[in-house]
C-alpha cells in the first residue's frame, strides 16, 4: 500500500532528496573540461574550488571532480570561481559533454 | 465547590488563563486588553503561576512567541484588541497552517482610522479567513467558561482558537462570575500533546516552501502539498463542530451551565421575529425581547457563540420557523454588508426559508446600543419587511445619515 503523508502541517526531513530532484530547475549546466582542471592536471587532491564555493553541495572533491546533476540547480558560481576556467555553462539540452 | 466573584471580563479572562496552567504568555499591551495580561503577569510574578511571561515589542511578535511555544509543547496564551490583532495578521496564518493550539483573547475593539478605543468586532471580523475558531461571548461568565473550553477545542483539533469580548461593555464591567475550582479544570483538560514531536533524534523543518506541486520526499512518500495542507485545515475546522459542542457537553455537565449547543436562545420557542448577533449586542437584543413582547411582537434571539466553523445546520433550524429576521452586529464588510448577515443568508440559501431579513449595523466605535433603540428598529424593520423591495436591507442604528 502506498505510503500517506500523516503530518498536519508541512514538514520535511533533513536528507538528500527530501525537497524532491532540485536539478529539474535547471537551466544551464556545469560541464567540466578536465584536460584544464587542477585535481586531475596535476594528479593530486588541489584547489577544490568549485567544492569550496557550491553553496548545495554537489561538488565531490576527487579526481577527477564530479557533480551530482540531480541536485545541481546550474547556479553557475563554480564556473566563476573556477581559476583555471574549467568549468562552463552550457544551456541545458545541449549534448557537449 | 466554584466561588462566585465579582469581576471585569478582563479579570475573568486573566483566570481562566490561570486555571488553564498555561506555560507561556506572550502579550504586549493595547486598551481595552491590556488588564488580561497585567493581572497574568501579576500571577506569574507572585509564583501563583508557574509560567514564562515574555515581554515582546509587539504583537507580531507577541504570536511568534506563542507560536514557538506551542510548536515545542507549551499550552501559549496572548491577548489583544483592534489594532494589535491587526498587526499580528500574519502570525495568525502562521499559528493556524502550522495547526497549534494557541488560545486568545480578542478584546473587541473598533479598528482606526480614526483612532477609537471603544468597542466593535470589526477587529475580529477582519480575522475571520484566517483559519482560527472564533468563540464570542455575551457576558463575563460566558468569558471564563470560554477561555476553559477553548484549550480543550484547540488542543482537539489542532486549531486556534479566538475568544472574542466586548471591549468595556465585557472587558471592563463587573458582574458575578462563578470561578471553576483548580481541581475541576484539571480534570477537564488533558495535557497539551504537540502534534509533531521535536527532538534531536528527529530533526525537521518546519513549514518548509512547498510548491504548488506533490512532491516525493527522501523516502519516496509523495508528500500533501500547499494545497492538500490548506485543505486539511478547512476539514478540520469543520469537523470542529463536533468537539465544540463535545466540550460544551462536557463542561455543561461539569458546571451546571450550558454550553451545550454552537447557539444560545432566548424567548425563540414561539418567536415569528428572531433576533441574531454576536456578544454582548445578542445579550441586550433579549432586552429588546421583553420590550417587544410587552407590545405583543412575538419576538426572541438566537446567540451565535461560534462564528468559525459557521453554524449552519443550527442556524437554519434556529430559525427556521421565523417569519422576519434581524441580524445585529457591530461591524460591516464595507461595499455590502454586515460579515454575520452574509454567512446567515448563505446558510439559509437553497432551504425552505425564505423570511424577509434586515441587517442592523449598530453600536461602531463604541456607539450605545440601548434596548430601547433596538426595539424600535425591529418595529421599523418589521413595517417595512411588508413592501417587496424592502424584504433585505441594512440599516445604520442611531447613526445620522
Amino acid at each position: 500500500m502506498e505510503k500517506k503523508d500523516e503530518n498536519i502541517s508541512a514538514m520535511s526531513t533533513v536528507a538528500v532528496g527530501e525537497a524532491g530532484r532540485t536539478g529539474d530547475w535547471r537551466d544551464l549546466k556545469p560541464v567540466i573540461n578536465h584536460s584544464k582542471c587542477i585535481p586531475t592536471v596535476k594528479n593530486k587532491a588541489a584547489c577544490y574550488l568549485c567544492w569550496l564555493y557550491c553553496p548545495e553541495g554537489v561538488i565531490k572533491t576527487g579526481i577527477p571532480v564530479e557533480i551530482d546533476m540531480d541536485y545541481c540547480k546550474g547556479c553557475g558560481i563554480c564556473a566563476e570561481e573556477c581559476p583555471a576556467k574549467a568549468i562552463s555553462m552550457v544551456p541545458e539540452g545541449d549534448n557537449d559533454e | 465547590m466554584s466561588k462566585t466573584i465579582i469581576m471585569t471580563g478582563n479579570t475573568a479572562a486573566a483566570t481562566a488563563a490561570r486555571l488553564c496552567r498555561v506555560q507561556v504568555i506572550a502579550a504586549y499591551p493595547i486598551t481595552p486588553q491590556t488588564s488580561v495580561t497585567e493581572t497574568l503577569s501579576q500571577y506569574v510574578e507572585s509564583g501563583e503561576l508557574p509560567a514564562q511571561y515574555v515581554r515582546v515589542e509587539s504583537e507580531h511578535s507577541a504570536m511568534t512567541v506563542c507560536i514557538s511555544a506551542s510548536t515545542v509543547g507549551a499550552r501559549a496564551f496572548t491577548s489583544t484588541s483592534s489594532h494589535g490583532l491587526l498587526y499580528m495578521h500574519e502570525q495568525l496564518h502562521w499559528a493556524a497552517g502550522s495547526r497549534l493550539p494557541i488560545v486568545m483573547c480578542c478584546v473587541n475593539r473598533g479598528v482606526g482610522a480614526p483612532w477609537s478605543i471603544f468597542n466593535d468586532q470589526q477587529d475580529s471580523i477582519a480575522q475571520r479567513d484566517t483559519g482560527w475558531i472564533q468563540l464570542y461571548c455575551r457576558n463575563n461568565q460566558e468569558i471564563i467558561d470560554t477561555v476553559i473550553q477553548a484549550y480543550r477545542i484547540a488542543e482537539e483539533v489542532y486549531a486556534p482558537v479566538m475568544v472574542c469580548y466586548d471591549g468595556f461593555v465585557l472587558s471592563h464591567t463587573m458582574m458575578p462570575v462563578a470561578v471553576p475550582q483548580a481541581d475541576m479544570v484539571d480534570s477537564y483538560l488533558s495535557p497539551y500533546r504537540p502534534h509533531t514531536i521535536l527532538s534531536p533524534d528527529n530533526v525537521r523543518n518546519i513549514n518548509p516552501v512547498m510548491f504548488a506541486v506533490l512532491r516525493k520526499n527522501s523516502a519516496g512518500v509523495l508528500c500533501d502539498g500547499y494545497m492538500e495542507m490548506r485543505y486539511k485545515l478547512q476539514e478540520a475546522l469543520e469537523k470542529a463542530r463536533e468537539v465544540i459542542v463535545e466540550a460544551g457537553r462536557k463542561y455543561s455537565e461539569l458546571t451546571g451551565r450550558d454550553y451545550r449547543e454552537m447557539l444560545w436562545s432566548y424567548q425563540d420557542k414561539d418567536a415569528e421575529i428572531i433576533l441574531t448577533g454576536m456578544g454582548s449586542i445578542a445579550s441586550e437584543a433579549t432586552v429588546a425581547v421583553d420590550m417587544l413582547r410587552e407590545a405583543g411582537i412575538k419576538a426572541g434571539v438566537v446567540g451565535i457563540r461560534v462564528y468559525r466553523p459557521f453554524p449552519r445546520a443550527e442556524v437554519q433550524k434556529a430559525l427556521g420557523k421565523a417569519k422576519a429576521i434581524i441580524v445585529l452586529e457591530k461591524d460591516i464588510s464595507y461595499g455590502y454588508e454586515g460579515a454575520l448577515c452574509s454567512d446567515i443568508k448563505a446558510a439559509l440559501y437553497g432551504t425552505a426559508i425564505n423570511a424577509p431579513l434586515h441587517n442592523i449595523v449598530a453600536g461602531l466605535g463604541g456607539r450605545d446600543v440601548k434596548a430601547s433603540e433596538i426595539c424600535e428598529a425591529v418595529k421599523k424593520s418589521l413595517a417595512e419587511m411588508k413592501g417587496q423591495e424592502s424584504r433585505f436591507k441594512t440599516h445604520w442604528l442611531n447613526c445620522r445619515q
